[in-house]
């Protein structure tokens, strides 16, 4: 599928441009998967069936709340119900992410490639200045889901072996990819460090206030984000140059 | 878990929901949104999600709060100065399972 208007090489230097950028995705996506996939085999799931999982779903915690409803036997609906709470995020990300798309990103690849936006994809492409390109995007995808299943596999076959101190230190890369991403704008624009800090700090009230304790973790990161970007957005709102990029 | 129908289905009711989720946003706004408000409230949405997922659940990723905190220092030091992804999230880990080595060999734990 060429673009008309473009040489091959530029496009395959567009898409391989996103694959660098999905290196470090990929990267940390590797570990993380291989301690879900510990998890899967660990609540009694079959290997395959964790790698499955990771190459239908491509999301860290919709797939852990997924194989614990599964292994408790857990009903359709209440499946259902819990992906889409905790996955809503995804909506916002979609959204978002749909405003920087390049005029010749056209339905067909809008619906193949929405399967990608995770996380990490999504900081990436929308952390990128100027619209975003079809082959940019599928570039960026293609490293971090070859990682997360390959990660999986790896964790669900193996994770038996491994020492329990690396398995802990494991458990802290994703965190590490989020802080990186989080911080340098923060340092630049007064909107992002006040939207991470009063994310967090709603975070921490969710999580340790007796009060709130019926609230999963999925619906929380939703409050927390609704709260935070809005109050932003009113208190912090970007100039007219800003807001092109 | 009951059978392997019962699995399959479930994953495949994971998928579909997680995907249309991802999909019907994209595939719908085919226009630019004019709303400042709505613009800066999308930009802002990552950082929002990103810091609310971290914290407090980073601190009880690893064994210990403590080496889970020393992780999330040197993680913090590195992405100040601009380092990249993965050059934190890997140095993130080795802060984590040093401390951890210190601590089992000073006999905290």
């Amino acid at each position: 599928m060429k673009d008309k208007n473009t040489k091959p090489d530029e496009t395959a230097e567009r898409y391989f441009t996103g694959f660098k950028d999905g290196l470090p995705i990929a990267l940390g996506y590797f570990s993380v998967s291989f301690t879900f996939g510990i998890t899967a085999v660990s609540m009694g799931l079959p290997p395959l069936a964790a790698v499955l999982i990771s190459m239908t779903n491509l999301t860290s915690a919709g797939q852990l709340a997924g194989v614990s409803i599964i292994a408790a036997g857990g009903g359709f609906i209440e499946m259902a119900m819990a992906q889409l709470i905790i996955n809503l995020r995804y909506a916002l990300m979609s959204l978002s992410l749909s405003q920087k798309l390049n005029g010749r990103y056209n339905l067909l690849h809008r619906i193949i490639s929405a399967f990608g936006i995770t996380d990490e994809i999504f900081a990436v492409a929308s952390g990128k200045s100027g619209e975003i390109d079809k082959k940019y995007m599928y570039g960026l995808i293609t490293l971090p889901y070859i990682f997360w299943a390959a990660g999986t596999a790896a964790g669900a076959f193996l994770g038996e072996i491994l020492p329990e101190g690396i398995k802990s230190a494991l458990g802290i890369a994703i965190y590490g990819m989020f802080i990186a991403i989080v911080i340098p704008p923060s340092k630049k624009s007064r909107g992002v460090l006040f939207t991470a800090v009063l994310a967090a700090v709603l975070s921490c009230v969710i999580y340790y206030v007796p009060l709130f304790d019926g609230i999963s973790s999925g619906i929380s990161v939703i409050i927390c984000t609704v709260i935070a970007a809005a109050l932003a957005a009113i208190l912090f709102p970007r100039k007219t140059e800003e807001a092109e990029q | 878990m009951k059978d392997a129908s019962y699995l399959y289905l479930s994953v495949a009711v994971m998928a579909l929901v997680t995907y249309l989720i991802r999909m019907i946003p994209l595939a719908a706004f085919r226009k630019k949104i004019k709303s400042r408000f709505l613009l800066d409230f999308l930009y802002y949405v990552p950082y929002a999600v990103l810091s609310a997922m971290t914290i407090p659940a980073v601190f009880y990723s690893g064994n210990y709060i403590i080496s889970a905190a020393a992780g999330v220092l040197v993680a913090c030091v590195l992405a100040f100065f601009e380092r990249g992804l993965l050059t934190v999230a890997v140095c993130a880990c080795a802060g984590v399972f040093l401390t951890e080595l210190v601590m089992q060999l000073a006999g905290f734990v």
